[in-house]
C-alpha cells in the first residue's frame, strides 16, 4: 500500500456525457479510492466535479485515460474555488470559517491570509461571506 | 521639543525620521524614550476596514437642456438629490434597487454605495439615471447617460465617522446564527469577530487627542485628506485603561478627501451577508513627536489594548450595556480567546496586514518630503459622550 497517492482531479462534463456512470467505472475497473468534494452534474447543461482519487500511480493514470475515453476534460490543477489575490484584503474574516486551514494567517508580522488550494474541500463558506468577494467558485 | 514647523522643515529637506507604530515600540525599547524622542519626528498610524459612516458629494455638471436632478440613481443604486441642482449625496450602505435585501433572509447584498465609490475610484464607466419634475431655469426632465470620475467636476468623499478609537468584539450568546455588521456569529459563543487595527489604530497611539484634531491631514486612500470634524458619535468621556487607552468605542474621526487622487486598493465594497453593504476604508493617520509623551503613547501595544466583547444575539440590539469579558487584541490576533474558560475561535474583519502597508507607504511619502504635517485648528473634545435616542411621544 506504500505506493499509493492522492490527486485531486477536476472534471468537466459536456452537455452529452451525464448519463454515463464514469465514476462508478473507476472504483470498480481501475481500484480507485474516490472522494467527490463538490459535483454538478445535470442533464442538458454542462457540469463540473472535483474529487480525489487515491490508488497507485499507474492506477490513477489509467483511471485518467479512461476518464478521457470520453468527451469529459480532466484537469490536474484545476479548482473549484479560486481567491482572487487583488481583491483579498488579508482581513482574516475567513480563516475561522474554514474547516481545513486552507485558509490561513501566514504570520504574526505581516497578517497576510493565505490560501492552499490542496487543502481546500470545497465547501464553499469562503465563497459564501467573504466581504470583499474574493472567493469565487468556477461552477 | 518639537514644534510642527520644525518637524515640516526636516520633512521638506528630507531628513525627517519616520517609523510606523508598528516598528516604534521595538525602537523605543532599544533606544530609550529620551533619545528616541529627539531622534523621531513623526510615527505613522493607520487602519483598514468596513466604515458605515462614509460616502460622498459628486458634481456633474449640466447637460443641455439643464436638469435639476430630484431622484437619481447611479448603477440604480440611488442617490440624494436635495441639494443643488446637479451635486448629488452618495452613501456607502445604499443598497441598489431592486435588492431583495433580507427578503430571502441571509440577504447577499452583492452591490450597493460601497461597491459604486470603489467602481468610481477605479475608473469604471458608471451608469446615471435621473429624473426630475422640470422647472423653467431646468426643463429636462430624465436623463440616462454613463460617465468615469474624470467626467465630474468634484468628486470628494466626506466621511461623518471612520476611525473609530476601539470597537466592540461580536459575539453571539443565542442558540441561533445572527448575520452582523460584526459578520456572521455562530450560535452559544462558537466564534468572535473583532475589527481595529489594535496597537497601529490611529486614535489608539494619541488617546487623548493630543495632536490629532480638526484639520490635521491624514492619508485617506491615497488621497491627502484632513479631518473635518470630530467624527458622529464621538465620545472622548469614556472608560480608559490607567495607561489612558480607551475600553470601549470612543473618539471617531470625520474626514474628507479628493477621491480623484485616492487608489481604489484601499477603498473597496464590502457585502455582509444578512447585514448590508458598506465600504471598507483605508487610512494613515501621521503622529508629530512633539515630545516624550507622545512617543510614549505611540508605544501602546496590542497586549494594552482592551477590547469589550458584546453579545449581538441580545445585549447589543437590546442596549442593554452589558459586556460579556474584555480581551486584548494580542489575544485576539492568536485567532483565540477564552470566554467563561471556552475557547472560542476569532476572525477579524479589519485588515492589519492593509493597514500596516498604509502605515509604510504614509511614512515614505513623509520621508520622501511629499506629505507635510498639519496642525490642528482645534481639539477634539474630551469630555463629550454618547446621547440615547428617547422615544416620546407614544401611546401609553
Amino acid at each position: 500500500m506504500s505506493d499509493m497517492i492522492t490527486k485531486k482531479l477536476m472534471l468537466y462534463f459536456p452537455k452529452c456525457e451525464c448519463e454515463k456512470p464514469i465514476i462508478y467505472h473507476l472504483v470498480k475497473d481501475h481500484d480507485l479510492i474516490v472522494n467527490i468534494f463538490r459535483a454538478k452534474v445535470t442533464p442538458e447543461e454542462e457540469g463540473h466535479l472535483v474529487l480525489d482519487v487515491t490508488g497507485t500511480r499507474e492506477a490513477i493514470d489509467a483511471g485518467i485515460e479512461f476518464i478521457k475515453t470520453f468527451d469529459v476534460t480532466v484537469s490536474l490543477t484545476g479548482i473549484g474555488v479560486v481567491r482572487e489575490d487583488d481583491r483579498c484584503t488579508h482581513c482574516g474574516y475567513c480563516v475561522p470559517y474554514c474547516p481545513t486551514d486552507a485558509l490561513r494567517v501566514a504570520d504574526d508580522k505581516t497578517r497576510e491570509v493565505l490560501y492552499d488550494e490542496t487543502k481546500c474541500i470545497e465547501c464553499l463558506a469562503c465563497v459564501r461571506i467573504c466581504p470583499f468577494g474574493a472567493c469565487t467558485s468556477t461552477f | 521639543m518639537k514644534t510642527y514647523e520644525q518637524i515640516n522643515d526636516r520633512i521638506e529637506s528630507g531628513t525627517a525620521v519616520v517609523l510606523t507604530a508598528d516598528e516604534i515600540m521595538d525602537y523605543v525599547d532599544k533606544k530609550g524614550l529620551e533619545a528616541a524622542a529627539k531622534e523621531v519626528d513623526v510615527v505613522t498610524t493607520a487602519t483598514f476596514g468596513a466604515m458605515c459612516s462614509s460616502g460622498c458629494f459628486l458634481n456633474f455638471g449640466h447637460s443641455t437642456p439643464k436638469i435639476r436632478m430630484t431622484e437619481a440613481w447611479i448603477n440604480d443604486v440611488l442617490v440624494y438629490t436635495g441639494i443643488a441642482a446637479v451635486d448629488v449625496f452618495l452613501g456607502a450602505t445604499q443598497i441598489r434597487h431592486g435588492d431583495p435585501a433580507n427578503m430571502y433572509h441571509p440577504g447577499d447584498f452583492r452591490y450597493g454605495g460601497g461597491h459604486v465609490i470603489e467602481d468610481l475610484i477605479a475608473g469604471k464607466s458608471l451608469q446615471l439615471f435621473a429624473l426630475s419634475y422640470g422647472t423653467d431655469c431646468y426643463p429636462l426632465r430624465e436623463i440616462r447617460t454613463q460617465f468615469t470620475i474624470n467626467d465630474l467636476n468634484q468628486a470628494t468623499m466626506v466621511n461623518p465617522r471612520n476611525c473609530y478609537q476601539n470597537y466592540n468584539v461580536g459575539i453571539n450568546n443565542s442558540d441561533k446564527t445572527i448575520y452582523t455588521y460584526m459578520g456572521q456569529l455562530e450560535p452559544n459563543q462558537k466564534n468572535a469577530n473583532y475589527s481595529s487595527a489594535g496597537q497601529l489604530s490611529p486614535l489608539l497611539n494619541d488617546p487623548f487627542y493630543d495632536t490629532i484634531g480638526v484639520g490635521t491631514r491624514v492619508w485617506l486612500a491615497g488621497a491627502h485628506g484632513h479631518v473635518y470634524s470630530e467624527g458622529t458619535q464621538h465620545a472622548g468621556h469614556c472608560e480608559r485603561t490607567p495607561g489612558g487607552v480607551p475600553t470601549e468605542g470612543a473618539g471617531t474621526l470625520a474626514l474628507t478627501a479628493d477621491m480623484k487622487q485616492m487608489n481604489s486598493e484601499f477603498v473597496r465594497g464590502v457585502s455582509l451577508r444578512g447585514y448590508g453593504v458598506s465600504l471598507a476604508m483605508g487610512v494613515g493617520v501621521p503622529i508629530p513627536i512633539l515630545n516624550e509623551q507622545i512617543l510614549k503613547r505611540t508605544c501602546v501595544r496590542d497586549r494594552d489594548i482592551l477590547a469589550p466583547v458584546i453579545d449581538y444575539g441580545h445585549d447589543y440590539p437590546q442596549k442593554t450595556g452589558k459586556v460579556v469579558a474584555q480581551v486584548n487584541y494580542e489575544q485576539l490576533r492568536s485567532g483565540q480567546i477564552q470566554i467563561n474558560g471556552k475557547k472560542v475561535e476569532v476572525g477579524s474583519l479589519s485588515s492589519y496586514h492593509k493597514a500596516n502597508k498604509i502605515a509604510n507607504i504614509l511614512a515614505d511619502e513623509i520621508r520622501r518630503g511629499d506629505f507635510q504635517l498639519a496642525k490642528p485648528i482645534a481639539a477634539l473634545p474630551k469630555e463629550s459622550s454618547m446621547k440615547s435616542l428617547e422615544k416620546r411621544g407614544e401611546n401609553s
